[in-house]
């Protein structure tokens, strides 16, 4: 099924470490302005990350990652994510990720003029992020 | 001429010192290594990254967005990169000097020191420590420069400091490791011409969301991926610097330890000769 011509290469990097890099028929994954999936032959486009499930597709194998933060230049043969933060499920400690989840969701709900809302707010977004990663 | 006594106590102290010498570059050679490694990995990141904001700028320069253009305050903010430990040379005071001999006014400068050797030195001097966060030279993660960049933004958008720059030692190679201060905000758009090269296949990219609200969520990154690439080629100076101030100890040890070895066989030859001379001229008063 796979035609090699619809593929294209993906590019992930990290401040640390090249995370991924291959020839891949689609990738999806949240912006802020809402979900994408992207094929070959998008129109060129710099997009911000939002946290969310990173989807990568190529031919008939998925592969998930949960990407936090960062920016994605598309261009028609070629997708490079600048992620700050990203991991795959094996990196990925279930636990913590629920203990954030519920501290988050507590902050959020005292409406305490003190907290950081945004920042509870993506937090909670990051955990959710992970766990479903995980659950997947 | 010193005594045998003398000479060789000399020769062991000196002796002494070349081991830990040896011991410390050594070590700094294996800590070269492995920054090393992390500063060409991050390296990828932050190419991507210059060419992305250097594309957008070209496109959105004449935009009037506070991160281009200067506030009023007067203040200036300096991230100092130094390290925590001595013993690397000029490492240290090359990068205080490019700030005490700079064209700044003393006045104007908050300093953010990363490395007690920086901000000391800057200390004594009289200039206004603003904050100081000297653990995270020893592992700079990403992390760390995001809680920098962080602090350094909201006082940016408070208005109360309208520059900021960073003073780091930049990594070449092993050998040549060259003390930069870079300007990190506001971003200065790219010389016309130079952009008109860089931006060829970017120049139809479409931003999503718009244009000066991507630049408010992008120059933040753009920012910390500084902060983290100048953590990072400063470690690797760090190492590499010492490795050299360390390997050129080792070798002027071993000079002077020649030299006093031949001084102590002299020492020694000479006392012998005084002895056999004076045994000679006894023998012959005696007869």
């Amino acid at each position: 099924m796979a035609d090699d011509n619809r593929n294209f290469t993906l590019k992930i990097i990290t401040p640390d470490r090249v995370f991924y890099e291959d020839e891949v028929s689609m990738v999806e994954f949240n912006t802020v302005e809402g979900e994408v999936g992207i094929y070959k032959d998008h129109i060129p486009m710099t997009m911000i990350v939002a946290p969310g499930i990173l989807t990568i597709t190529r031919g008939e194998e998925v592969k998930e990652a949960a990407l936090h933060a960062g920016f994605t230049e598309v261009l028609p043969d070629k997708v490079t994510i600048l992620a700050e933060i990203i991991e795959w499920p094996s990196e990925i400690d279930v636990n913590r990720a629920e203990e954030a989840k519920s501290r988050a969701e507590e902050r959020l709900k005292e409406h305490d003029p003190g907290t950081d809302m945004n920042r509870a707010e993506l937090a909670l977004k990051r955990a959710v992020a992970r766990i479903e990663t995980v659950r997947q | 001429m010193a005594s045998m006594r003398d000479i060789k106590r000399r020769k062991g102290s000196i002796q002494s010192t070349q081991q830990i010498t040896k011991a410390m570059k050594l070590v700094s050679t294996v800590k070269l290594q492995r920054a090393k490694q992390r500063a060409e990995q991050s390296k990828a990141y932050f190419n991507c990254m210059y060419e992305t904001v250097s594309s957008m700028l070209a496109k959105t320069g004449s935009l009037n967005h506070p991160y281009l253009k200067a506030g009023e305050s007067g203040k200036k903010a300096v991230i100092v990169i130094t390290s925590n430990r001595g013993l690397a040379g000029g490492y240290n005071s090359n990068i205080t000097k490019l700030i005490t001999k700079g064209d700044f006014k003393k006045e104007d400068l908050e300093i953010y020191a990363i490395g007690k050797k920086g901000k000391d030195a800057l200390q004594r001097n009289g200039y206004h420590i603003m904050e100081e966060n000297s653990d995270i030279i020893e592992e700079p993660s990403y992390v760390d420069a995001m809680g920098i960049s962080k602090k350094l933004l909201d006082a940016y958008a408070a208005g109360e400091i309208n520059e900021i720059y960073l003073a780091y030692t930049g990594f070449k190679n092993t050998v040549v490791h060259v003390p930069t201060l870079l300007k990190l905000l506001p971003v200065e758009a790219p010389e016309s011409g130079e952009a008109g090269k860089e931006t060829g296949s970017k120049a139809m990219m479409n931003f999503e969301p718009e244009d000066d609200e991507a630049l408010d969520m992008i120059i933040p990154k753009y920012v910390t991926s500084l902060i983290y690439g100048g953590l990072v080629e400063a470690v690797a100076s760090e190492n590499g610097a010492r490795m050299q101030a360390m390997d050129s100890a080792t070798s002027n040890a071993e000079e002077m330890i020649d030299h006093l070895s031949l001084m102590y066989n002299r020492a020694r030859q000479g006392s012998i000769t005084q002895e056999l001379t004076e045994i000679i001229a006894g023998a012959n008063a005696i007869s």
